[in-house]
């Protein structure tokens, strides 16, 4: 039974009625801000940052999906590789964090392109099945070079001195510092999605062959936003080591490209910052649940069907339906 | 000749059989996808877990139950074939209509339950299952060992391949779903029950996975992980081939698993990522895959 | 929007035994957009009744709707005192019907003969292969070949042979002619008139207007999702620019 070439997966779309992207994202900035600057006072600041580190790579992963229209299943290779980079750098060659940071995000960019442009030969279920064969070639290439610590990983990552003087090792200021990244991250977002360009990539991922036939070359932009949305992931995966000072096989692994979708999906496709919602979750039920092993992922899973089945908008697009239908009343 | 590069005649042709062993099952793995895939258009995720539910069903019915190797080539692909109708009928039919990425989430989310119950079942250590006596030893043919059981690891696979081929190839009911393939409206409106063919045939895909599962249970442990490493593989695999022919499916699983035996000889680090790099080489060359059917 | 009664009798039917296929209020939409906008119409059995209209009328729609391809749909379609409307298509060609597709659907995976015994025989009375290769000879030649390389004509003729298994009365045939050489048609046009004396029930889908006056008892007009004319042939051969300015305009 065939479908047609390119087919993507149709989030929700703004319609009338519905708030606009302009007031959707104000409204969530400023809560954005005020949740923020506040978060460290109320919960353990280190969950508050892995919170925030998922969040981009969550966000990272829904402008490749949500808005491109391409199912990736290996995105971990981008956060995982750019947390080991970023842990060399800054274990072995001493760099101080920004750099160290800056290096993984570079070298998740360019792995990006490389991968990118292989994958983007395919389409649809194809290309899902490529990025994940990608991915894992990079985590047996991790698991056997020795500069990745092997089933070590590389630990005790030292946090440094940002800009030569603010010493990261306080976790208030590590804090404040990965939540800076956090909103210039979903200021990039914000900005990627209402730029021309990102409307182009929409009406791609909706008809593929009218834009062609409009005469964009549609296989560049769908390379730029696969290797926007890897660099992104990469500075998650970076920031993530720079907090919890390890970088392992957990993150390269394919749990961990799978885990990614869960946030998304069950944070909102196409809305643009659910996806911190499903990262906030899921990190909570990790860590609620920590001490029960295999159950995590056995939730996990069934979340997942549950979501696939029944909840394919997501909470955000849930909630948004409700309140669509208090409205009309 | 063998002197020169340094190998051992033995050593290179025991790799190569290896490779064909598991080339084999590659190549029944990803047959059971690319009929399923062909016929529901969706990639199943779950495959590797229905593999390892053969595994194990063949482990609890020989500790649990008393029933050797034989009854476990017989009953395991039927018990999960029967699973797969399950999973067909209430979960894998709701997403009929959406795009097939779905199904790829879906089936994923399956795997991922069944994986970790077995793993809080069972543990992540694998669980011993013994070579029936019948098969067990080997024969020596002077330059390579031939386990008994190995060869009839890859007799079995082969045979069934190509029984399979002559059913979707040769019979009325291969016809009946190599037309549903192409269009299932048109062959509902001449009376067939189109939805029961899906059912089934998403079970005879599984059902293959399961026997692949059984075969492999004496050969390497039986553990909750096994299915998550191989179907990664399998789908690169399905990339490399193309999804369009059975020969395709076949002839790539084999092929791929000789060549992964290669390398362990001659780059044994590269080993696990060679057919990764192939993939990626094909990808280049020809991207609709080396037996593929464009549309 | 024309009632059924006025329709006959504008026709000069009179008289005559109820309807095989009776479309009331038929609505249908291919996802969001509302396609027919409730079609009535009757055939009578033994009867070639041809839709007539222009490019996306709406005729095939109604030929998928009828047969339960289209899910969409609301209104009442009844057959043999069956109503259907509610049916999957796999049950609508149990009580009866068959369809010929328009891209006739023939099976590039099968050969010939496998694209002709793919139908099942779902009540008794339908063709046996000798009758079927009777009517269509050249097909005897060419089974094992891939159906898809025949000839469109060939394709054709394999279309409406393999629905003739099934023991389906009534044949809903779309534009059976399209594409297809002026001697191709000719032997469309035989084989139809074979069917009719068979007593087979033709509902055809046609834009070649000259060869539906040759073929037909009754054309409707289609325009928009919506009957909007009826005539019998006589009255069509008599008044060939009523239907023609459908067409054009």
């Amino acid at each position: 039974m065939k479908n047609g070439p390119g087919l993507k997966i149709a989030p929700q779309l703004p319609g009338p009625g519905r708030p606009g992207p302009r007031a959707g994202a104000s409204a969530f900035f400023i809560c954005m801000f005020v949740v923020l600057i506040g978060a460290p006072f109320l919960i353990n600041p280190v969950f508050a940052m892995n919170v925030l580190c998922f969040g981009i790579f969550a966000c990272a992963f829904n402008l490749l999906l949500g808005y491109g229209g391409l199912l990736s299943f290996g995105h971990a290779s981008f956060f995982g590789s750019a947390a080991y980079m970023c842990a060399y750098a800054a274990k072995v060659w001493h760099w101080p964090p920004e750099l160290a940071l800056l290096s993984g995000t570079a070298f998740a960019t360019a792995l990006g392109l490389c991968f990118g442009a292989l994958a983007i030969r395919r389409q649809g279920i194809y290309f899902a099945m490529i990025t994940l064969a990608l991915a894992q070639m990079v985590y047996f290439i991790c698991v056997q070079a020795s500069f990745t610590g092997g089933e070590d990983g590389i630990q005790a990552v030292p946090r440094g001195y940002l800009f030569g003087f603010i010493d990261l090792a306080n976790d208030r200021s590590l804090y404040y510092f990965v939540a800076a990244i956090f909103c210039v991250s979903m200021v990039a977002i914000h900005r990627i999605i209402n730029s021309p360009f990102g409307q182009i990539v929409k009406a791609i991922r909706d008809n593929e062959l009218r834009a062609v036939s409009l005469g964009y070359r549609t296989s560049h932009y769908k390379l730029i936003i696969f290797t926007l949305s890897a660099g992104l992931a990469g500075l998650a995966g970076a920031t993530k080591v720079l907090v919890l000072q390890l970088a392992s096989l957990t993150d390269v692994h394919w749990a961990m490209s799978g885990e990614v979708i869960l946030m998304t999906l069950l944070g909102g496709l196409g809305a643009p910052f659910a996806p911190n919602l499903g990262a906030l979750l899921i990190l909570t039920i990790q860590n609620y649940m920590s001490g029960l092993g295999g159950w995590v992922t056995f939730i996990q899973g069934i979340v997942f069907i549950f979501c696939v089945v029944a909840l394919r908008k997501g909470i955000v697009g849930l909630l948004t339906q409700m309140f669509r239908r208090v409205k009309n009343k | 000749m063998f002197e020169l590069i340094g190998i051992q005649p033995k050593a290179l042709f025991g790799q190569l059989l290896l490779g064909i062993i598991n080339g084999s099952f590659y190549a029944l793995l990803s047959l059971g996808l690319s009929i399923i895939f062909g016929l529901l258009n969706i990639i199943n995720f779950a495959h590797g877990a229905m593999y390892m539910l053969g595994a194990f069903v063949a482990w609890i019915l020989l500790n649990s139950f008393g029933l050797g190797y034989w009854w476990a080539l017989l009953l395991a692909p039927t018990i999960v074939a029967a699973a797969g109708v399950l999973i067909e009928r209430t979960l894998i039919f709701r997403l009929q209509g959406l795009d097939h990425l779905y199904g790829l989430l879906l089936t994923f989310g399956i795997a991922l339950v069944l994986q970790s119950g077995f793993q809080i079942i069972y543990g992540s250590s694998g669980l011993p299952y013994a070579i029936p006596t019948e098969l067990a030893g080997g024969h020596d043919l002077g330059f390579v060992y031939v386990p008994y059981y190995r060869a009839w690891v890859v007799v079995v696979s082969l045979t069934v391949c190509a029984v399979t081929w002559v059913l979707v190839e040769r019979t009325p009911m291969g016809s009946v779903l190599r037309a549903t393939i192409e269009n299932a409206d048109i062959v509902e409106s001449f009376g067939i029950n189109v939805p029961k063919l899906v059912t089934l045939t998403y079970a005879f895909g599984v059902g293959l996975a399961a026997l692949a599962g059984v075969l492999v249970a004496p050969i390497y442990s039986v553990n909750p992980n096994m299915g998550g490493d191989i179907i990664i593989k399998v789908f690169a695999i399905v990339v490399i081939g193309g999804m369009g022919s059975i020969f395709g499916s076949v002839a790539t699983g084999i092929g791929m698993g000789l060549i992964e035996g290669l390398t362990k000889i001659f780059y044994p680090e590269a080993a696990s990522t060679v057919i990764f790099a192939v993939m990626a080489l094909v990808l280049v060359v020809k991207p609709d895959g080396l037996f593929g059917r464009s549309a | 929007m024309l009632e059924a009664a006025s329709l006959q009798a504008d026709s000069n039917i009179g008289t005559r035994s109820p309807p095989m296929l009776s479309v009331r209020g038929l609505n249908s939409w291919y996802g969001e957009s509302h396609v027919l906008h409730g079609i009535d119409l009757d055939v009578y059995p033994g009867e070639v009744v041809t839709l007539l209209g222009r490019n996306g009328a709406g005729k095939t729609t109604t030929l998928k709707a009828i047969m339960g391809i289209i899910k969409q749909r609301t209104g009442s379609i009844r057959y043999s005192d069956t109503e259907t409307i509610h049916l999957r298509s796999r049950d609508i060609a149990r009580q009866g019907i068959a369809i010929c597709p328009e891209e006739r659907a023939i099976f590039s995976r099968l050969t010939v003969l496998e694209n002709l015994r793919l139908p099942p025989a779902l009540r008794p009375g339908g063709l046996t292969e000798t009758e079927i290769f009777e009517l269509f000879p050249n097909l005897s030649e060419r089974l094992t070949s891939p159906g898809t390389r025949l000839s469109g004509g060939e394709q054709q003729m394999l279309a409406i042979a393999r629905i003739l298994r099934t023991g389906a009365k009534t044949l809903l045939l779309d534009e059976p002619t399209e594409g297809l050489a002026p001697v191709i048609i000719e032997q469309i046009e035989r084989t139809i008139f074979s069917l009719k004396q068979r007593g087979f029930t033709v509902v055809l889908v046609e834009q070649n207007f000259d060869f539906a006056v040759r073929i037909a008892d009754r054309h409707y007009v289609i325009e928009q999702g919506k009957v909007v004319d009826m005539v019998d042939n006589a009255t069509a051969l008599a008044d060939m620019n009523r239907i023609r300015s459908w067409l054009i305009a």
